[in-house]
């Protein structure tokens, strides 16, 4: 337990000196900070309750009570779910599509930085110092403010024979650069920070016994970053999995959907119809977030915190 | 350390001849290489582009036909854009100050005021959920939450008081729009505020306390100086990244209803992507770009590069 703690709490041998009145306060202004706290939380609380007994029920009474259980809200797991005149084929391409957005994330995200990362922790090269530094420039600048030329990029790109539809317009693989891109300047910086922790006895022995750089990197350096390394990937995975205005204004071909775009659309169609329908894909575009939330909830607050900006 | 020195020297040596040096350049592409393509592929490049094609009166036919100034002109004359700038306005000032506000009260309640760790953590934790969630769900909750008909929560507790249901996101798409970014803004300050709060020295509370100051007193006296870096870090940070994101409005309201929503971002995105005048559309999302170029300026003067990155290392 912290030392914070103690900081308001009286020892107990002095309890009995404390007198009555201040006692009084002291547990008034306990009750009053805590019925603050659970006032304010309790619409996210209520939303996420909603969201869970929404989807195994066909109507819920404030949030809270679930009236006639039922399974049906589930269904586009199994069958193709029509309204009107419109039909959403099967999910599993959609997740799948997801998976591989996010893992191309992750691949070319943990590669780059990694790489970048060693270069700019061990290197003695000029202009060591400058690329760091625009790092963390590129880091603070809102690199959503060049969503239209990048689209005009992507554009060109798709114009080109052979590689256009692998990194150009409507294409995943497109969108994986362009996402890894804006996430790669916090990753490398993350990713330096963990190399310079590296005792430098560890790398020169890799040169005594005769390896290159890039043998040392491989070899020696990384295995020993190796958890820095996997928290890098599990943030730059859900990053990925969560990602949707980028896919929404690159992508428009429903073969290439993910998830955000998927349920976007039953968003868009199902509205104040079927809420139903709307929690259970909602909840099962959230499993993987919402695992790792519930797994790493205590670290999450210490750890560094991916590539979120506020 | 002479020894270390001299494998450097023999890893970096200063290259001599042409060739040496190109092996020694060789050494460095494979681990900067794909960095520094990327960055100027998908960052540089695309400012260049955002510019070009701010003088061009580029449309769905994709061809550059420079126009000069026109779109600036335009800019300038067209009616929406000095109400679009005052929603900016009320946009960003007020979800920041929600921010700093919410996240300071946070953070000083489950850090200062909650004692028990764990009590603290499972508030933080659910004011965490929200940043967690795919965007498209969480603007779902809210849906849902502010929901016209009779299924939505804030009317089902009217009607549990014989009131009529509401339109509540067509009446008020505003407010609403402020409490929803405010709401994921919050935990970002509550974060960065109990990592600072819990760096105060426990000794000084203390001490303080000893000497008969009230809680009030420690908060004004004590927790608020410590905590003025950091609340200017964020204003500075949140006003730069308000100003550029537009996700959840996007889903929310898309600008609606009548512009009463559109913000300056998302009207360069409804140039471009709805309306399909690119050239205009660069040319309002450049003057962004430059506002975030000199922002992330002043951010560097003020902050310093270590500083910079905190939000990264946030609570650690």
């Amino acid at each position: 337990m912290s030392a914070q703690e103690t900081v308001t709490t009286v020892p107990a041998e002095l309890v009995a000196k404390v007198p009555l009145r201040e006692r009084i306060r002291i547990r008034a202004g306990k009750i009053l900070a805590y019925s603050l706290l659970i006032v304010v939380s309790a619409p996210i609380v209520v939303m996420y309750v909603w969201l869970f007994m929404q989807s195994i029920s066909t109507r819920v009474l404030l949030g809270f009570v679930p009236q006639k259980l039922s399974l049906n809200n589930w269904r586009f797991l199994w069958s193709e779910v029509t309204i009107g005149v419109r039909a959403y084929t099967s999910i599993w391409p959609v997740v799948l599509n997801t998976f591989v957005f996010a893992i191309g994330v992750t691949l070319v995200v943990v590669l780059v930085s990694a790489l970048s990362g060693f270069a700019l922790s061990r290197f003695q090269f000029r202009g060591r110092t400058q690329l760091t530094q625009m790092t963390i420039l590129l880091h603070a600048f809102p690199g959503v403010t060049l969503l239209i030329a990048i689209y005009y990029i992507l554009f060109v790109l798709w114009k080109v024979p052979v590689i256009g539809p692998i990194i150009g317009l409507n294409s995943i693989w497109g969108v994986v650069f362009v996402k890894s891109a804006l996430e790669i300047p916090m990753a490398a910086w993350i990713v330096k920070g963990f190399f310079d922790d590296i005792p430098w006895d560890i790398e020169w022995a890799a040169y005594v016994d005769g390896c290159s750089r890039l043998q040392a990197w491989r070899r020696v350096i990384l295995p020993v970053v190796r958890p820095g390394i996997a928290s890098v990937s599990i943030f730059a995975f859900l990053a990925g999995w969560s990602e949707f205005l980028y896919l929404f204004t690159f992508i428009f071909e429903q073969k290439n959907f993910t998830l955000s775009l998927y349920v976007k659309q039953l968003i868009g169609d199902f509205k104040f119809v079927d809420y139903g329908l709307l929690s259970a894909a909602a909840l099962f575009y959230m499993l993987p977030p919402l695992l790792f939330f519930l797994f790493s909830q205590k670290s999450l607050l210490r750890v560094s915190f991916g590539g979120i900006k506020g | 350390m002479a020894t270390e020195a001299a494998v450097i020297e023999t890893l970096e040596r200063r290259p001599t001849s042409l060739l040496a040096r190109l092996k020694n350049f060789a050494v460095y592409v494979p681990f900067l290489g794909p960095f520094l393509f990327l960055v100027a592929a998908y960052f540089f490049l695309p400012v260049v582009i955002t510019t070009a094609l701010s003088f061009t009166g580029m449309d769905s036919k994709m061809q550059w036909d420079l126009v000069g100034l026109e779109n600036f002109r335009r800019l300038f004359s067209d009616p929406i854009i000095p109400r679009i700038a005052r929603n900016t306005a009320t946009y960003v000032v007020f979800t920041c100050t929600f921010n700093v506000i919410f996240g300071f009260f946070l953070a000083l309640l489950t850090t200062y005021f909650v004692q028990r760790e764990s009590i603290g953590l499972i508030f933080r934790s659910i004011w965490l959920l929200p940043r967690m969630t795919p965007s498209v769900i969480y603007i779902l909750m809210w849906q849902w939450f502010v929901s016209p008909t009779d299924l939505g929560f804030v009317n089902q507790i009217l009607r549990a008081f014989g009131q009529p249901p509401q339109a509540w996101l067509a009446r008020h798409p505003m407010p609403i729009v402020i409490l929803v970014n405010g709401v994921i803004g919050a935990s970002f300050g509550m974060i960065i505020f109990s990592a600072a709060i819990k760096s105060i020295p426990v000794d000084l509370i203390r001490a303080a306390r000893i000497d008969g100051a009230s809680d009030l007193a420690i908060v004004r006296r004590i927790i608020v100086p410590m905590l003025k870096w950091p609340i200017m870090f964020l204003t500075i940070w949140q006003t730069l990244s308000l100003l550029a994101s537009y996700d959840y409005i996007l889903l929310l309201t898309d600008g609606g209803p009548f512009y009463k929503s559109e913000v300056w971002a998302l009207n360069a995105y409804h140039r471009a992507f709805s309306s399909l005048q690119f050239g205009y559309g660069a040319s309002i999302a450049l003057i962004l770009v430059v506002v975030g170029v000199i922002a992330t300026f002043i951010m560097l003067k003020l902050f310093g590069f270590e500083r910079l990155m905190e939000p990264a290392k946030a609570g650690a």
